[in-house]
């Protein structure tokens, strides 16, 4: 066993992943695949099931990266390895994720190329390596699809927080109302070498032990990546509804009482704006963030609409909810104004017949060499024991979830076409769309600018 | 000369998504920012065989005496994230997009365009273009930090790291091969870069697309700009209203190009063009006429007096003469135009001097010195004119602005195209798959050991079968 944290190695952001997965505080995480065993025995334990009841819906999320989750599912039967990197292939991954009404995907992205170790480069070259820009590959599909989420991740400490108001903004306007953005910080000290223009901290095999001390020293740089994400936000806020008025009999094009400067001014750098890119669709295009520990609720608490979290068992997420609403509460969000959506991750290996799923997983572990541990709990079972956990889950408060497919396009397609339909027969999930923008399939109302509100 | 041996004119398109280039009070102009425009656009020239679409970069909202600047068209995408949307619904048209060499860094800027061109299948340009400019640099960490001595300087070090970031992946990295169990190669991505603007190293996360490397494209006129088009870009971009002056200057960048041991069809000379088309030329000549004075209003016209003045003239009479006064040197009246950002006395005693000579009022002598080439007439004339002027030596053909947003080339399309396919100097269909292809540029190998300007003279790189060129 290696201890790899993610089969990407993608430095985790936002997102401290658990580096050896064997921390786990709930202790939950079971190597040998028993816990969809565990949640097939909890149907009724799922109150929010119950066709015709009034539960608050549940949401589905994808996070797609490279051929799975599980380092080894490039080598699967069905993977198509040399196409990793190519438009083709996402396309129709995210067209089967639309298929199941899947609220976003997800698309994994570093400044640097994957490793198997959280905090250094390595030289492995047994696993996928290589990737493309997240939120230019979300603006291809976006033509592509018509209904489904688009989330690409960006990193926040190197790039310019214009550059990303910009261009997420452009992915609202190119898939007309859903986009999503997830920030993540640069935790890779490697990664700043490819900049040339700041040193970040080199975490030490003893920073990564767990999720709570790999955060600390990061804690600089989650704070500097909140300010990026306020200032995109404002910068989204700088054009006003209604500032183009194409006033003939004038001359003016804009309303220049509904452009504004934002005048941001960070720890680290400044912001003087208006965006040079006009309001879009969603008004603010959707903030999500992955979260292990204290500072990273913190970020979300501060800067998303929905943080994804990694509980490993029911009292676990109800745990982590209540971490997160003490976070919310420090930073004083006020969420009946600015709803925070809760989605725990899973990574899911799935197969209509019981076992086939955990041999399955047992034999990618063979090919890989290492057994696959996760920051997030790893689902092996069937849909309908997936269902089961799910609305299990569900009932702690949990919005929704972000499945981690094992293995692409396999335990996609069997999200798509067999949870979905379970959830379905429930009564648990929707049957179609019933928004065209993403904060709409969420539930979340398109914010006024600020500027608006203050003038 | 024979048929057979006419030069091609490559065509392409530009969406006019910003300041005083676009009919925005018309009725039939649409929306400069949501994606409809662009696809329409984009699908339009791709049906017209056009070699590219490009869209061109402004990070900073221009201002006029400290508040922003409402006359004109202002606010647009980010033009790489347009154009990998409008790969997936375009298959053979190049997309071009200008991004700054100031304010962005070479690792993300070669990660971007390395992924454009793997979505769109090769068929990626980059403008590189430069600025020193502290007004847009408030937008950014880096600032005013440049010393405007430095703009090319900065852009050829830029475009050097970026080749050898697209040259960290060779073709034969990407191994995946699930059998022996080898994704990439460990070398994959390697590079080290130490120079006096950037001090870099670790591992590129991506391999190169098909083109290798995106077709570089240049823009501005300055002597440093023509020699950095001579030494290191494959297209540039120019912006002439006299085919005098356009001859000019093809001869003068095309002679440089032998210093650094390139061939004249090694670099696609392409000024920006207008086509206004109607039935008639009366009804052509009588509609560009409107056109252009849609196009400078009179409070556009005064803002852009004022811009060179540096000094508030609205009580000035816009269908009057210019004023008598004299420029104020150091005044900033219009920040973020880039055309009137020096030489403020200079280019007003020009202004003067053909406004005298040729009675022209205000508004008609920024109609006249604003204004790009412009082909007027029938269909058959408008083609008549652009074969002429590319045969002529004038341009290698045109990246064309219309002054409508979307639909402004539907009628080039539909019916000046076809004449220009008759007389066989544009292309009836794709032959080639990349924007490569298109322009007649050497596909492979990717010009390998190119440096930046001073590079060694270097044969080889442009070395390709004789007759690829049309």
């Amino acid at each position: 066993m290696t201890g790899t944290p993610d089969p990407t190695g993608t430095p985790d952001p936002t997102a401290v992943t658990n580096p050896t997965g064997a921390t786990d505080p709930t202790g939950a995480t079971d190597p040998t695949g028993a816990t969809g065993t565990r949640g097939a025995t909890g149907p009724e334990d799922a109150p929010a099931a119950a066709p015709g009841t009034t539960a608050a819906p549940l949401h589905l999320a994808v996070a797609l990266d490279g051929a799975g989750w599980h380092p080894a599912a490039w080598r699967e039967e069905g993977a198509r390895p040399g196409e990793l990197l190519d438009a083709v292939y996402w396309a129709g991954l995210v067209a089967e994720a639309e298929r199941g009404l899947i609220d976003f995907v997800t698309f994994e992205d570093a400044l640097g190329l994957q490793s198997a170790a959280f905090h250094l480069p390595d030289d492995r070259t047994d696993q996928v390596r290589g990737s493309i820009d997240a939120v230019l590959l979300a603006a291809h599909l976006a033509p592509l699809t018509t209904h489904i989420g688009l989330v690409p991740t960006t990193n926040v400490t190197h790039t310019e927080p214009f550059h990303l108001a910009i261009g997420i903004a452009t992915l609202d306007h190119a898939s007309r109302g859903r986009a999503g953005w997830r920030p993540q910080i640069s935790s890779r000290a490697a990664d700043a070498a490819h900049f040339g223009r700041r040193t970040t901290p080199q975490l030490t095999e003893d920073d990564v032990t767990d999720p709570e001390s790999v955060s600390q020293p990061l804690r600089a740089l989650f704070s500097e990546g909140a300010e990026a994400v306020e200032a995109a936000r404002r910068l989204w806020d700088s054009w006003e509804d209604g500032a183009e008025i194409r006033d003939a009999a004038t001359g003016r094009f804009l309303d220049r009482d509904k452009v504004h400067h934002i005048d941001f001014r960070g720890s680290g750098f400044s912001v003087k704006g208006p965006s040079i890119t006009p309001r879009s669709p969603q008004g603010q295009p959707l903030v999500v963030s992955l979260a292990h520990a204290t500072v990273p609720y913190e970020f979300a608490a501060l800067s998303s609409d929905v943080v994804a979290v990694t509980p490993h068992d029911r009292p676990g997420a109800a745990a982590i909810l209540a971490q997160v609403a003490e976070a919310v509460e420090r930073t004083g969000r006020d969420v009946t104004e600015r709803p925070l959506r809760t989605f725990a991750d899973l990574v899911v290996f799935l197969d209509d017949e019981p076992g086939v799923a955990a041999r399955r997983k047992a034999r990618l572990d063979e090919t890989a060499g290492a057994e696959f541990v996760s920051d997030a709990e790893i689902f092996t079972g069937t849909p309908t024991g997936l269902a089961d956990l799910l609305l299990d889950w569900h009932s702690t408060g949990l919005d929704g979830f972000r499945l981690r497919p094992g293995t692409l396009p396999h335990d996609l397609t069997a999200i798509t076409r067999s949870l979905v339909p379970e959830l379905q027969r429930r009564g648990a999930f929707r049957t179609e769309y019933a928004s065209t923008t993403l904060r709409g399939h969420l539930g979340l109302a398109r914010p006024v600018s600020r500027y608006g509100r203050a003038g | 000369m024979s048929a057979t041996a006419k030069k091609q004119v490559h065509l392409a398109a530009q969406l006019p998504g910003i300041h005083n280039v676009t009919v925005w009070s018309d009725p039939r102009s649409g929306s400069q920012i949501a994606i409809d425009s662009f696809i329409r656009l984009a699908q339009t020239v791709e049906r017209g065989r056009f070699d590219f679409f490009f869209l061109a970069e402004g990070l900073r909202l221009r201002e006029h005496k400290g508040e922003v600047y409402d006359l004109d068209i202002a606010g647009r995408p980010e033009n790489l994230t347009v154009l990998s949307a409008l790969a997936a619904v375009t298959t053979h048209l190049g997309l071009v997009a200008t991004v700054n060499a100031t304010f962005n860094e070479p690792y993300e800027v070669a990660r971007r365009f390395a992924t454009l061109d793997r979505l769109s299948g090769g068929r990626a340009g980059w403008n590189v273009v430069t600025s020193y400019d502290a007004f847009t640099g408030e937008n950014f960490r880096r600032g005013g930090f440049l010393p405007e001595a430095d703009r090319y300087t900065r852009a050829a070090e830029f475009l050097t790291v970026a080749r050898k970031l697209w040259d960290s992946w060779s073709e034969s990295d990407l191994k995946a091969d699930a059998v022996a169990g080898e994704f990439a190669t460990s070398g994959a991505g390697r590079f080290a870069h130490r120079g006096q603007h950037f001090d870099i190293s670790g591992r590129f996360t991506t391999p190169p697309g098909p083109q290798g490397h995106p077709v570089i494209v240049q823009s501005g006129e300055s002597d440093a700009g023509r020699e950095f088009a001579a030494s290191d870009a494959e297209v540039i971009f120019s912006k002439h209203n006299r085919i005098d002056v356009a001859r000019e200057f093809y001869r003068d960048v095309k002679r440089r190009l032998a210093t650094y041991g390139r061939r004249p069809e090694d670099l696609l000379i392409l000024p920006t063009a207008n086509a206004i088309v109607a039935d008639t030329d009366e009804e052509a000549a009588a509609y560009a006429q409107e056109v252009s004075r849609e196009l400078v209003s009179p409070q556009t016209a005064i803002a852009h007096l004022e811009a060179v003045w540096g000094r508030d003239l609205s009580a000035y009479d816009p269908d009057g003469p210019l004023p008598g006064i004299e420029p104020e040197d150091d005044a900033h009246f219009l920040k973020g135009h880039s055309v009137f950002r020096k030489g403020r006395a200079e280019t007003a005693r020009q202004w003067r001097r053909l406004a005298e000579e040729r009675n022209l009022s205000i508004r008609e002598l920024v109609i006249e010195v604003g204004g790009r080439q412009t082909f007027v007439g029938s269909p058959r004339t408008v083609a008549d004119a652009i074969d002429d002027y590319v045969q002529t030596g004038g341009a290698d053909g045109f990246v064309l602005v219309p002054h409508l947003t979307p639909g402004g080339l539907d009628d080039f399309v539909d019916r000046v195209v076809p004449i220009l396919q008759e007389k066989g100097v544009h292309r009836d269909d794709y032959t080639g798959t990349t924007l490569r292809d298109h322009l007649g540029l050497s596909a492979a190998p990717r010009p390998a050991g190119w440096g930046g300007p001073g590079r060694p003279p270097l044969g080889a790189a442009s070395a390709r079968p004789e007759g690829e060129t049309r």
